[in-house]
């Protein structure tokens, strides 16, 4: 077993993508897809959130190729528009609970003892919690809102990413480069962030496609029960709970968000569990 | 001893768990009184009355005992919306939604234990790969977006089933609920599928089922006594995280199919700030998830002893 692949390299890296299936492909197209849609949003759809009220819940058709919401919005550009709420919200999510995850679990792992009880405490105790449940009750009672939802999940999504993280730390803890580090001098956060971390970075990142699923899955059921985004918000579950009693006169209109809610986390998840797969292969993943 | 800390462990997380849930109270926008007047006026006569009810004069840790002492009894105060005894509000919703988490349990045990046994003995071929796919877009799709798909292909193109309400009479009520609880299963189905397969593929791996092939004993038994007894710890595992994810796919189902269920209940509450309903949620579904997480320890104590003495079953 090789103690360290590089995986950041640019070759490494289309090394990896040159040999993966046409699914993993097809995955990454729709990633890209929603990053091109939520940056080039304004651009696409300009008039996403102007009302008509004149062409109410329209069918697919000329002019409108998705048809029309209740309030008369174009469905084609709302659906574009909603790419950003999408991205930015889960995207904020995975880089957070990488953040707080990885950091307890570096200091849970390398300084271990009393830190390393604490810590593990701690993480099962928040990893027990149903997160959106409590997240309905309380952003229910004390007003909810996009981002004080993304706070609110971030708050609970990193116990995976700290539970990980230790046991890699763990492994990696025992090798003779740390030892050499500490013999050296090296500071001890410069042995967990410099000479450590890297080697778990594969596998972090790889979780964190996984972590940014659930994450676009929680945040748009949060927006669909009507706590996340707030009303006339381009967002794809608020989409689906304002235009779902629309299902015999547009369909369109609520079907496109779900499709892309379905796509966008499934290619995530497949891309997040493909890499996993990859790193395992090579016997770096447990 | 395993038990008995596992107990221990239990009862302070419901301890926790009910303090928090009784802080929610002190956790709503403007003054506990404010919070229970909901929409009545505020003269001095109702807010005496809320006072001297909810023990609003007494110090913390006493108005906590109150409610606990009346909770334990299932008593959760009256609902601030409609005044009606918050229990009666459960009595009437529950009916639907018990049927709805029986139907999608029985549809995640037979369809997710089925399809990952499927997958782990086609490992490597088409029928091991499109359960692998389905179970990847399943665990991705939530119970909204899944049953809004159900809706408009089986409800609105081809018209097999009714898209609202419940139906009165069993068969009936199976015949609404179908898509309902199909929308709810399909995540859990998912996750025990991805479960099970990876559960019993390495089982499989193990030494014993290869000795086992060798004297000659037929795949079924080695699948079902070897595999799949062995697989069960990694399956009974997932238990509690498949049952939160059915209680969180209620609120959803409720939602998107109309149900008068109690998902519809805890949303309504939700958006009313009706806060002894959504504290006897809170409570009640707290206190369901403590339970399962306590009964899966035991089960998994029945199906693998090696756990009781601190080591795990891999």
């Amino acid at each position: 077993m090789r103690s360290s692949v590089s995986y950041s390299r640019g070759r490494s890296i289309w090394r990896l993508l040159r040999g993966s299936p046409l699914l993993i492909w097809l995955s990454l197209g729709i990633v890209a897809l929603t990053v091109a849609l939520s940056v080039l949003g304004p651009i696409l759809a300009p008039n996403a959130t102007q009302n008509d009220l004149a062409s109410s819940a329209t069918p697919p058709g000329s002019g409108h190729l998705l048809g029309t919401d209740l309030l008369g919005r174009d469905v084609f550009s709302l659906t574009i528009a909603g790419a950003r709420n999408a991205l930015i919200g889960p995207l904020i999510i995975a880089t957070g609970a990488l953040v707080i995850g990885n950091t307890l679990g570096l200091i849970a792992g390398y300084l271990g003892g009393l830190w390393d009880s604490l810590i593990m405490r701690f993480v099962d105790l928040i990893y027990a919690v149903p997160a959106v449940l409590v997240a309905i009750v309380i952003l229910g009672l004390v007003g909810g809102g996009y981002f004080v939802s993304v706070a609110f999940l971030t708050a609970f999504f990193w116990p995976q990413d700290a539970r990980i993280v230790r046991a890699g730390t763990l492994e990696q803890r025992a090798r003779p480069y740390v030892e050499a580090a500490r013999v050296l001098g090296i500071p001890v956060w410069r042995i967990m962030l410099r000479h450590i971390w890297p080697n778990l970075l594969p596998l972090v990142v790889a979780n964190s496609f996984l972590n940014f699923a659930v994450a676009l899955v929680s945040l748009s059921a949060l927006s669909f029960i009507g706590l996340g985004a707030p009303p006339g918000d381009p967002d794809w579950g608020r989409m689906l709970s304002d235009n779902r009693t629309l299902i015999f006169a547009n369909p369109a209109a609520s079907i496109a968000p779900a499709v892309m809610i379905v796509l966008v986390a499934s290619s995530m998840n497949l891309i997040g569990d493909w890499l996993l797969e990859q790193l395992s292969a090579r016997g770096r993943a447990h | 001893m395993f038990l008995v800390s596992r107990l221990a462990a239990s009862s302070a997380l419901l301890f926790l768990l009910s303090v928090g849930v009784f802080a929610l109270l002190y956790a709503s926008p403007g003054s506990a009184v404010d919070a229970l007047l909901g929409a009545r006026p505020r003269t001095a006569e109702t807010v005496a009355s809320i006072e001297r009810e909810y023990h609003l004069n007494d110090p913390f840790p006493q108005q906590y005992a109150y409610w606990l002492s009346s909770a334990v009894r299932l008593d959760f105060g009256v609902s601030i919306r409609t005044g009606e005894p918050v229990v009666a509000m459960f009595q009437r919703q529950a009916p639907p939604t018990l049927f709805l988490v029986g139907y999608a349990s029985i549809i995640t045990m037979v369809f997710g234990t089925g399809l990952g046994l499927l997958a782990a003995y086609h490992r490597g071929t088409i029928v091991d790969r499109l359960v692998v796919l389905a179970s990847v877009v399943g665990a991705s799709s939530p119970a909204f977006a899944t049953g809004l798909l159900l809706i408009f292909v089986f409800g609105v193109v081809l018209s097999w089933f009714p898209v609202y309400g419940v139906g009165t009479g069993v068969f009936d009520q199976a015949y609404h609920l179908t898509l309902p609880a199909i929308a709810l299963a399909s995540t859990s189905v998912a996750l025990v599928a991805k479960l099970t397969r990876a559960a019993l593929i390495g089982a499989l791996e193990q030494d014993y089922v290869a000795f086992a092939r060798a004297r000659g004993v037929g795949t079924v038994r080695i699948i079902l006594a070897y595999g799949f007894r062995n697989a069960l710890g990694p399956i009974l595992t997932s238990a509690n995280l498949v049952f939160a994810n059915i209680i969180f796919g209620v609120v959803l189902v409720d939602v998107t199919f109309g149900l008068p269920g109690l998902g519809a209940l805890l949303v309504s509450a939700v958006s009313f700030h009706d806060l002894p309903v959504v504290q006897a949620f809170a409570l009640l579904t707290g206190a369901l998830i403590i339970l399962v997480n306590l009964l899966v320890d035991i089960a998994l104590l029945v199906v693998d002893p090696r756990v009781g003495f601190g080591r795990s079953a891999k």
